[in-house]
């Protein structure tokens, strides 16, 4: 057997400090984290897009990916509802017939680039980081292709390469970091010929937003999707009908998804201080119990033995004594009858 | 294997199980060249949307609840002093052991590079991942429940010292279990706390960790009877008295003590409803479907298993086992697949493709085959004569 003493209670340590610390999302600490303060991010004014794909060929160019089936100004792969995959990052799609909008809207998807995403708190190897600058971005050479990331965003944006057998790898958008650290603008923002994507610090952006809004009521919606969805994205949309329309879940809630599972992980160290404690309790009480009774049953035969040792020796003693009686009155008869006898023999003897 | 167990059988090679199983095997091996070939793609339904099917809703979620036997049987015995129970342990000792080896097992067919599973424990922690508590979790188990298993393995081959020494840390690797237990069949649950947007909320639920623990229990605990009436029938003459003696007993109280963790967990999914208000979601669809499943599969197997008991009545007992590890399967398939993209149009949604259900037939009869052998050999379902009362 490998396994020592030593080593295993090296993993119970570890088993127990591993998951204690570390964690930047703390239920119960008073820290509040609301971004970065300059991280940059991208504001899509949907009333813009005209939905000439020219963001999702520069998209594909910069990051090397595969020559789509269709070209790219082929605008009746518009006609479908598409989203992210493993050779896109950002698609557009088009929206007709909403009430109260002249012609189809356009929408462009791609990942938002949360302030504190759900992606990055699934992973269990840290794949993704959220950098300061407030792109989002992942690590293959760690990645062990569980898709946890898949199943926690909330965007549904990130995609896997489902056809690669060894290698396979999540896809999605890095807002172009590396052009972002060259001092370069992300691929689609440079290409948009309609101003419809504007770059900037998300503070700035937000602030661009309320001001359009302001300025034109009557042309925007209300709310500046995206400053405070799941906890705020990089990404922030402005839109003339509402975003349920274009297919934006208006019900993801302001929580930002690690607190959605701090509580269940603070738990962690709850149940490994409690149950050792408690359980070697429950198993010192029924080894007590087991014992008491085993002692209790020893005395319970104990007395009922020397109980059984003194009756019988009462009846033995009883027993005696009667013996003695009879044998004595036995006696005293035979004496009797020994006596009457000698006195009738000498009687018959005088007479 | 398969020629070792018909040597020692001493019948010929093409028994029935041999037959299926073989053909089984066969296709599993043809499966897995295909997927670590043309990749998740080739033989599975899972797409950019739905990116967990069945290896993860019966595999890993079925898989992890149904090996609970091995800790709430070993804490039973060990822990709460109910020695009545200690023929029952070992088997379901053997059957954690193997469940979770094959849920490991399984997962190398799931996530895209298999040989990184150690990754999140020995290259980069990601700790704020309630998969990372499961993967640490489950790989710390699954060594617990090798050590707890070892004895046996350990009185076939003759290794008394050893065994001697692993036998002493019972009580302590007992514990660990029941802790790591309590962390991971939970924090299963806490998987899909992430995604609020995605799950339906009748199964969506702050108290998700707390559901698969409470429920976890009593899919242990039914998995227990469920499996001694299957070695009954195929291992019986492996049994020794005490195990055949002490078996009605384990019937009676495991169903009893399922009764009750049953009769809890309903209570507790009823608050559930509660606290979040979602009754008006019972007169949907996906209501009616969460009624069929704590009423059917909650509420009356608690109840018959309490008439059973009752009435003394063992063959209830076992079906009523049955019916709650077949309700445990649709609890995992419902929060994991089923209530999961409940609100994607139906073409969006998953179908398991049937090589995806191949590859599960093939785990599990890798699974019987693995249990066999062993059963068949070390003692499981009977104490060694050599080391009789030194436990």
């Amino acid at each position: 057997m490998s396994i020592t003493r030593r080593r295993f209670l090296g993993w119970m340590g570890a088993a127990g400090m591993g998951l204690t610390v570390g964690r930047p999302a703390n239920a119960a600490g008073n820290k509040n984290f609301s971004g970065y303060p300059e991280s940059i991010g991208v504001l899509h004014d949907m009333t813009r897009c005209i939905g000439c794909r020219k963001c999702e060929a520069a998209c594909n160019e910069i990051n090397k990916l595969p020559a789509p089936e269709q070209p790219f100004d082929d605008l009746s792969v518009l006609d479908n509802k598409r989203r992210t995959d493993a050779t896109t990052y950002t698609v557009v799609n088009r929206y007709d017939g909403i009430q109260g909008a002249d012609g189809p809207i356009y929408r462009k998807v791609q990942c938002n680039h949360c302030q504190e995403p759900a992606c990055a708190s699934a992973c269990f190897v840290r794949a993704f980081n959220k950098t300061e600058k407030g792109a989002v971005t992942y690590d293959a050479s760690v990645c062990v292709g569980c898709r946890y990331c898949m199943i926690a965003c909330p965007f549904y944006v990130p995609a896997y390469e489902y056809n690669e057998p060894l290698e396979p790898r999540i896809m999605k958008c890095t807002l172009c970091y590396p052009r972002l650290m060259d001092g370069k603008l992300p691929g689609c923002v440079e290409i948009c010929p309609k101003e419809a994507l504007t770059f900037g610090k998300r503070d700035d952006l937000i602030t661009i937003a309320r001001e359009r809004i302001r300025s034109f009521p009557e042309q925007y919606v209300q709310h500046i999707y995206g400053e405070h969805e799941m906890g705020g994205t990089n990404w922030l949309y402005v839109s003339g009908v509402p975003f349920s329309a274009l297919g934006m879940r208006e019900d993801l809630g302001v929580t930002p998804a690690p607190k959605l599972t701090s509580g269940a992980l603070a738990s962690v160290p709850v149940i490994a201080g409690l149950w050792p404690v408690l359980l070697t309790g429950i198993y010192a009480v029924s080894k007590r119990k087991d014992k008491i009774a085993a002692q209790e049953r020893r005395q319970a035969v104990k007395a009922a033995l020397t109980q059984a040792s003194a009756d019988a020796e009462s009846k033995l003693s009883k027993a005696l004594e009667q013996a003695e009686l009879k044998h004595k009155r036995l006696l005293e008869v035979e004496v009797k009858k020994a006596v009457e006898e000698a006195t009738a023999n000498n009687e018959e003897e005088n007479s | 294997m398969m020629s070792e167990e018909a040597i020692a059988g001493n019948k010929s090679l093409f028994t029935p199980f041999n037959l299926v199983a073989g053909i089984i095997v066969l296709m599993g091996v043809l499966l897995t060249i295909l997927r670590f070939t043309g990749g998740l793609g080739a033989i599975t339904n899972l797409s950019d949307n739905n990116p967990w099917g069945i290896w993860i809703s019966f595999d890993l979620l079925c898989g992890v609840a149904l090996a609970a036997g091995g800790y709430t049987t070993s804490a039973a015995c060990y822990i709460f002093g109910l020695k009545k129970y200690h023929s029952a342990v070992r088997p379901a000792i053997l059957t954690a052991f193997l469940g979770y080896a094959l849920v490991v097992l399984a997962l190398h067919y799931d996530v895209g590079r298999p040989w990184r599973l150690p990754y999140p424990i020995f290259v980069q922690q990601g700790t704020t991942s309630v998969l990372f508590e499961v993967g640490l979790c489950v790989f710390l188990y699954l060594t617990v429940l090798l050590i707890e298993y070892s004895p046996a393995a350990l009185e076939w081959l003759g290794l008394k010292k050893v065994r001697n020494i692993v036998v002493k840390l019972t009580l302590v690797l007992t514990i660990f279990g029941v802790i790591l237990s309590t962390m991971h069949q939970s924090s299963l649950g806490a998987l899909f706390l992430i995604a609020p947007s995605k799950v339906h909320p009748l199964w969506y639920s702050t108290y998700l960790p707390v559901f698969f623990f409470v429920s976890s229990i009593f899919a242990g605990l039914s998995m227990v009877i469920f499996e001694s009436t299957l070695s009954h029938h195929y291992f019986h003459d492996k049994m020794d008295d005490t195990h055949l003696k002490e078996n009605r007993h384990v019937t009676f109280g495991f169903a009893k003590a399922a009764c009750w963790v049953l009769g809890g967990y309903f209570v507790m999914k009823v608050f559930g409803i509660s606290m979040d208000n979602n009754w008006h979601y019972l007169g949907t669809s996906y209501g009616l479907w969460f009624l069929v499943e704590i009423l059917g599969f909650v509420a009356l197997p608690c109840f018959l298993y309490a008439v059973a008991v009752r009435e003394k009545n063992v063959r209830l007992i076992k079906w009523t086992a049955l019916w709650t590890v077949l309700g445990i399967v649709v609890n995992r398939f419902n929060v994991s697949m089923i209530a999961f993209n409940w609100q994607l149009p139906s073409s969006e949604r998953y179908f398991p493709h049937w090589m995806e259900i191949g590859v599960t037939v093939f785990l599990i009869t890798v699974f019987i085959i693995a249990f066999r052998f062993i059963a068949k050999r070390m003692p499981i379902f009977y104490e060694h004569p050599e080391y009789r009362d030194t436990h």
